[in-house]
């Protein structure tokens, strides 16, 4: 924490023109990351986690997007950087994973020539370092009999060895920042398990810090030393591991928590679901985002309530409620079950 | 495909089923039938709604342009058996690829099986032609897991919902109109809805569209085929919380199919965790959380996250080394040996049978079974 931070966004704005009006999908993010941290970023889709961090990557060439705000990146601004400088970032400084491991590869190619191109993109290596890089990656990432299978073709691999893939790949150069956008999502539990506890070998191994994006709440807790709860374009709330699942002060984090079914707790006679749906980012209300969907609104949700640190130990919150009535409210309204005594 | 036979009007034929659609319409118009006793989560005490014994699915792997030889078989679902009572919940888990879905289409009848019989109703299904299965699907429906395929993009919703209807030749124009109406509200959508198209509602109400075609026809059992995990974690809780609420309001019978444990949990009676094509282990809801039996299903709870930060910490995770095993070949003995920590010799050699362990209903096919002693009934989960 001391000194600049890694990663610097400032304010960023993503808007994306289209018939039927502005649509705002980031709208002032302001997030900070330090060398060999994990920043978790949770939300529902819709949200704009992901938005936020591929205009980080500048990966979002949509000409009908509007960008505003600075992502500081060592001191630099990526959002002014040409395209020949955002390469030179991409991969080598920050790397990012997806979702859908087999949309991310490109299907005709083999999976080593894919690493290979990478690496020799960054580094003057000839064609034999670069295979042999790409080998020792695949092994890296626990991709048996690496040696053979650097010659085969994305389809040849299973969900789960198609993500290691993308991780090596991911590696190559290595990062300084890795992003992984929902890295398990289209995974099964048990080869998500084996994908986590990879990318926190990899985080303590080499100290890259790593930016996780998901809308699994169990993940980011085993995962994440911060958390940034995002809900329509906004962050609503942030703060350490532990102030977020033990001290959570917005009401939209409290029905996350509440929604998931949890085999660590007795079951609830009914989930504490959140009652309709996020609202259009064409048309954001006035005030609170959440306003309607909230049980705890009141006549200041009419203004847009700024993320501040009302606790009073850097665990910011953007709602109204002073934390000693969040914290009453909070028992009563999620399951008592499902949130234990604050301390 | 039911809906282009339907369309063919042939007097002869359809006569039967039109007679008996009417007796439906007349019993439905009442209200669902009442005769299953259904009271509380403990509900499944009615008497034995579906059977499925010994059901077979294979897929041939064919090889070759015209004459094309069969080279292999996915072995899909392999030597299945158990049964539904009436109001319970039966969830199917496992991992992508075990045959929890193949398993679904074939009790539903949307395959055809390779062998055994699924007994529904207390009439064997499994041979029945098309035709003949069409008073069949009646009782019995499907809710899919994409809300954005499983509805015609190209129907308003209220054509939707009415297809079931007008398939099966229930009720007039006006019945199946005020119909219409009812579902939508059932599910919590407004019955202003039903001049829009699919494309205008989010994932979550598009899943309660399905949810009103599948019970436009007043269904005894539901076969749910991941119905939530295309969705949001907020709008999840709602659609579970509604398929709660419309089971104790209409005694519905659901087969429940998830990957998510928590969800799983959370809905059913009964749970069968599957492997490869197998029921592996197959208990009690809560039993099989406090004492999971096969190490398959331990490995698979073990690896399930928790939102608790110092939890998650403190238990020790049984993580599974490499991905399921190929059905085309499946693992001599039991299956899931090749993965499995506490496998010796037999295990490759014999494959375990699925025997009785407790007096409840918990059933595993292991050779080395887990908390099998009573006494130790109580896992720590820590």
């Amino acid at each position: 924490m001391t000194g600049e931070p890694l990663l610097d966004v400032r304010d960023l704005k993503v808007s994306f023109h289209t018939d039927d009006g502005t649509v705002r999908a980031v709208d002032g993010v302001s997030l900070s990351l330090s060398e060999g941290e994990t920043l978790g970023i949770v939300g529902e889709s819709g949200s704009g986690k992901s938005v936020t961090m591929m205009s980080v990557m500048r990966l979002i060439n949509d000409p009908n997007a509007r960008f505003e705000g600075e992502v500081l990146y060592k001191g630099r601004d990526l959002m002014k950087m040409d395209q020949a400088q955002i390469r030179g970032i991409r991969g080598a400084g920050i790397a990012m994973i997806f979702q859908d491991p087999m949309t991310s590869l490109n299907p005709v190619y083999r999976v080593g020539w894919q690493i290979e191109e990478q690496v020799r993109e960054h580094e003057n290596l000839s064609r034999q370092a670069a295979h042999a890089r790409a080998v020792e990656l695949l092994t890296a990432v626990g991709i048996p009999q690496a040696a053979d299978r650097v010659n085969d073709y994305p389809h040849q691999f299973s969900g789960g060895m198609r993500q290691r893939v993308m991780i090596a790949m991911a590696l190559s150069c290595n990062p300084d920042i890795l992003i992984a956008d929902e890295p398990t999502t289209a995974l099964d539990v048990t080869i998500q398990a084996q994908i986590l506890n990879l990318i926190r070998k990899l985080k303590d191994d080499f100290g890259t810090a790593v930016v996780l994006i998901t809308h699994d709440m169990g993940v980011v807790a085993d995962l994440a030393d911060r958390i940034a709860v995002m809900y329509a374009g906004r962050i609503i709330e942030k703060g350490t591991r532990r102030d977020i699942f033990y001290d959570p002060q917005h009401p939209y984090t409290w029905g996350l928590l509440g929604s998931i079914a949890r085999l660590d707790r007795p079951k609830p006679r009914r989930l504490a679901a959140i009652p309709g749906l996020p609202p259009s980012l064409l048309r954001l209300p006035e005030g609170c985002a959440f306003g309607a969907r909230c049980a705890h609104r009141f006549a200041r949700c009419d203004q847009r309530p700024e993320l501040l640190d009302r606790v009073g130990d850097g665990h910011l919150d953007a709602c109204h409620l002073d934390p000693g009535q969040k914290r009453e409210l909070r028992e009563t309204t999620i399951h008592p079950e499902l949130i234990e005594e604050a301390t | 495909m039911t809906a282009g036979s339907a369309a063919s009007p042939d007097p002869a034929v359809t006569a039967g089923p039109v007679a008996a659609a009417g007796s439906v319409a007349a019993t439905g118009a009442v209200g669902p039938d009442p005769s299953p006793a259904v009271t509380g989560p403990d509900a499944g005490n009615g008497e034995v709604l579906l059977r499925a014994e010994h059901i077979k699915k294979y897929f041939p792997v064919r090889k070759g342009v015209l004459l094309q030889r069969e080279i292999a078989r996915v072995h899909a679902v392999d030597d299945v058996s158990f049964e539904i009572r009436a109001g319970e919940t039966l969830g199917l888990v496992g991992e992508s690829g075990c045959g929890k879905s193949t398993l679904a289409r074939c009790i539903a009848r949307l395959f055809p099986l390779t062998s055994g019989s699924v007994v529904f109703e207390g009439r064997d299904i499994s041979r029945l032609t098309r035709r003949q299965l069409r008073p069949v699907r009646r009782d019995l429906q499907m809710v899919f897991q994409d809300p954005y395929a499983s509805l015609n993009p190209r129907k308003r919703v209220g054509a939707v919902i009415a297809d079931p209807m007008r398939i099966h030749r229930w009720g007039s124009r006006e019945q199946i109109k005020r119909r219409v109406g009812e579902l939508l509200e059932l599910v919590g959508l407004s019955p202003e809805h039903v001049n829009r198209y699919p494309h205008e509602f989010s994932g979550g109400q598009r899943q309660r569209i399905g949810v009103a075609r599948a019970l436009a026809l007043h269904p005894r059992l539901i076969i749910a085929d991941e119905p939530v995990s295309a969705l949001d974690v907020s709008i999840r809780a709602q659609v579970i919380n509604l398929l709660d609420d419309l089971q104790d309001e209409l005694s519905l019978t659901y087969i429940f199919i998830a990957h998510d444990l928590g969800v799983v949990r959370h809905v059913s009676d009964r749970i069968a965790v599957m492997y490869l094509g197998k029921i592996v282990e197959i208990s009690p809801a809560e039993e099989l959380y406090k004492r999971p039996i096969h190490p398959y299903t331990e490995a698979l709870l073990s690896a399930v996250p928790i939102p608790d930060p110092d939890l998650s910490e403190q238990r020790a995770q049984i993580v599974l080394e490499g991905d399921v095993p190929s059905p085309i070949a499946p693992p001599s003995g039991c299956r899931f040996h090749t993965r499995c920590r506490y496998a010796t010799e037999i295990c490759a050699q014999a494959e375990p049978p699925l025997v009785a362990h407790g007096n409840d209903g918990h059933m595993a096919a292991c050779h080395h079974p887990l908390n099998a002693d009573r006494a130790a009934a109580v896992v720590p989960r820590s």
